[in-house]
């Protein structure tokens, strides 16, 4: 793929609606259509499948650039990607092609219905519960913050059957699930969140992806390493905007009769801001380098990259606004940025379970085999 | 044919001894979240794929089931 013409498309199409999508909530739905014509939404999926056959490197990159342009266009070709990925991996023949020409082609909008309105980390407690009969399957439950919720036409909803994780295909159509928006969030604002609730919810009995007691894993966990992939790298992107703009200010702005740029301070503030973003930057290349999303090796880069990508991209967004002083409170890109950034390090697993998974997989090493 | 290797693997995760017919996930000794864990080691170490198809608890559920699994994956009955 041509990074340079990723990267107009971006600053082209993308980036100028950003903020205007921030302060009214809303998603660019324009943009839908394009987004599927450059293959993004199915990124990984072969050029016939209207995808683009990337690798991991180039995978990341794009959403390095997305990054720059807006979190919530980031978020929206994330999830494509996820459901995508994860239907052509767990799904069977008829779930793949009814399903993944839609989401390649845009004009089936997925997302991924997790976390409950009483579970968010532990979600291994999830309550929603299913029941088959015949040939249905009844919901009932709640699923809240779900990203692109209020403009979806599937959901992948994990659930109990039989007290076993298991994710299903749910159409937003189906009779007994009711759409309710969120609105109001502190960032990724135009990512169009809403709750859903399952009252006796009937889908297909065969809207089953994998087996039954596999949702969890593996099926929801090679969706949440992409995803966690694309946010450590879509930090990269908001970082080198806030990088950029704190650079234009320092050079600029004087005080005290010189430019910001020769205080020791501000220099300082500047170091920092590189080496923490080229320091993420390699652990996303180390995350690339694992070759697929489904290796032990590759679980543990990825939730290294993006544990240290979502602490490293708030500390720069923050840096930047001091830099700028009150202009940088008013600047409505470092606004975005900054309250985009605190949400990418509770999304997709917090940071602190991030970490927590970090030591135990070490540990787990350590007293398997003496060392890491 | 394949047990020494699964129980050595699954000591790495299950401090209780097990014996080859036990119900590793009903019987609470590991969560559903193992999975992945059992999959990526089936899948690295015998050099196979496991299929969507295959996502059967009846496949995984012990050592004898996972042996017997991995046995008819080799021998392509599955
Ligand atoms: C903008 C946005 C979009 C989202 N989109 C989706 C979506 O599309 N689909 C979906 O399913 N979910 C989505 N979520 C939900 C998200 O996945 C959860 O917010 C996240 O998993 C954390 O869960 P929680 O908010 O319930 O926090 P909790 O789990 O209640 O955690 C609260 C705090 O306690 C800490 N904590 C929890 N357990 C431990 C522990 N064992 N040790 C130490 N600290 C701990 C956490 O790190 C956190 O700081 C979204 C959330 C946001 C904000």
């Amino acid at each position: 793929m041509n990074m340079q013409e990723v990267q107009k498309f971006v600053a082209e199409r993308i980036a100028p609606a950003a903020n205007e999508c921030d302060r009214t909530e809303q998603f660019p739905m324009d943009l839908v259509v394009e987004l599927a014509q450059q293959g993004w939404l199915v990124a990984l999926a072969d050029e016939s499948l209207g995808g683009r056959n990337l690798d991991l490197m180039n995978f990341g990159e794009l959403f390095e650039l997305l990054g720059r342009g807006c979190g919530s266009v980031r978020a929206m070709v994330m999830l494509q990607n996820m459901v995508a990925s994860l239907l052509q991996r767990w799904g069977n023949e008829e779930q793949k092609q009814k399903w993944i020409p839609g989401i390649a082609g845009g004009q089936i909008i997925a997302a991924f219905a997790l976390s409950e309105p009483d579970v968010g980390s532990d979600a291994l407690n999830i309550k929603a519960s299913a029941v088959r009969s015949a040939n249905e399957i009844k919901l009932n439950g709640k699923k809240t913050w779900i990203t692109l919720g209020q403009i979806a036409h599937l959901f992948i909803v994990f659930a109990r059957l039989n007290g076993k994780h298991t994710a299903f295909l749910v159409p937003r159509e189906s009779p007994g699930l009711e759409v309710f928006p969120i609105s109001s969030m502190l960032g990724l604002r135009a990512a169009m969140l809403a709750e859903l609730r399952f009252k006796d919810c009937r889908i297909p009995g065969e809207n089953i992806i994998g087996g039954i007691g596999f949702g969890l894993a593996p099926v929801g966990t090679l969706a949440l390493n992409i995803g966690r992939y694309s946010i450590a790298w879509g930090c990269l992107g908001m970082a080198r905007v806030c990088l950029d703009i704190a650079m234009r200010h320092v050079l600029d702005r004087q005080q005290f009769g010189t430019a910001l740029k020769n205080f020791q301070l501000v220099q300082q503030k500047i170091a920092d801001m590189i080496v923490s973003i080229n320091a993420a930057r390699y652990l996303c290349e180390a995350a690339a380098t694992v070759g697929s999303f489904e290796s032990r090796r590759a679980m543990m880069h990825i939730l290294q990259a993006k544990y240290f990508a979502t602490t490293m991209v708030a500390r720069v967004t923050s840096d930047a606004i001091q830099l700028c002083g009150a202009l940088g409170c008013r600047n409505e890109t470092l606004q975005r940025l900054f309250r985009d950034a605190k949400v990418m390090e509770i999304i997709e697993g917090t940071t602190q379970i991030h970490q927590i998974k970090i030591a135990e997989f070490a540990i787990h090493e350590y007293k398997r085999k003496g060392s890491f | 044919m394949y047990r020494d290797t699964i129980r050595t693997f699954l000591k790495n995760y299950i401090s209780d001894s097990i014996n080859d017919d036990q119900d590793i996930f009903s019987g609470g000794y590991v969560n559903s979240l193992f999975a992945t864990q059992l999959v990526l080691f089936i899948e690295e170490n015998f050099d196979l794929t496991v299929e969507s198809e295959d996502l059967n608890l009846d496949n995984f559920k012990s050592i004898n089931a996972i042996n017997f699994f991995i046995a008819a994956k080799k021998d392509g009955k599955r």
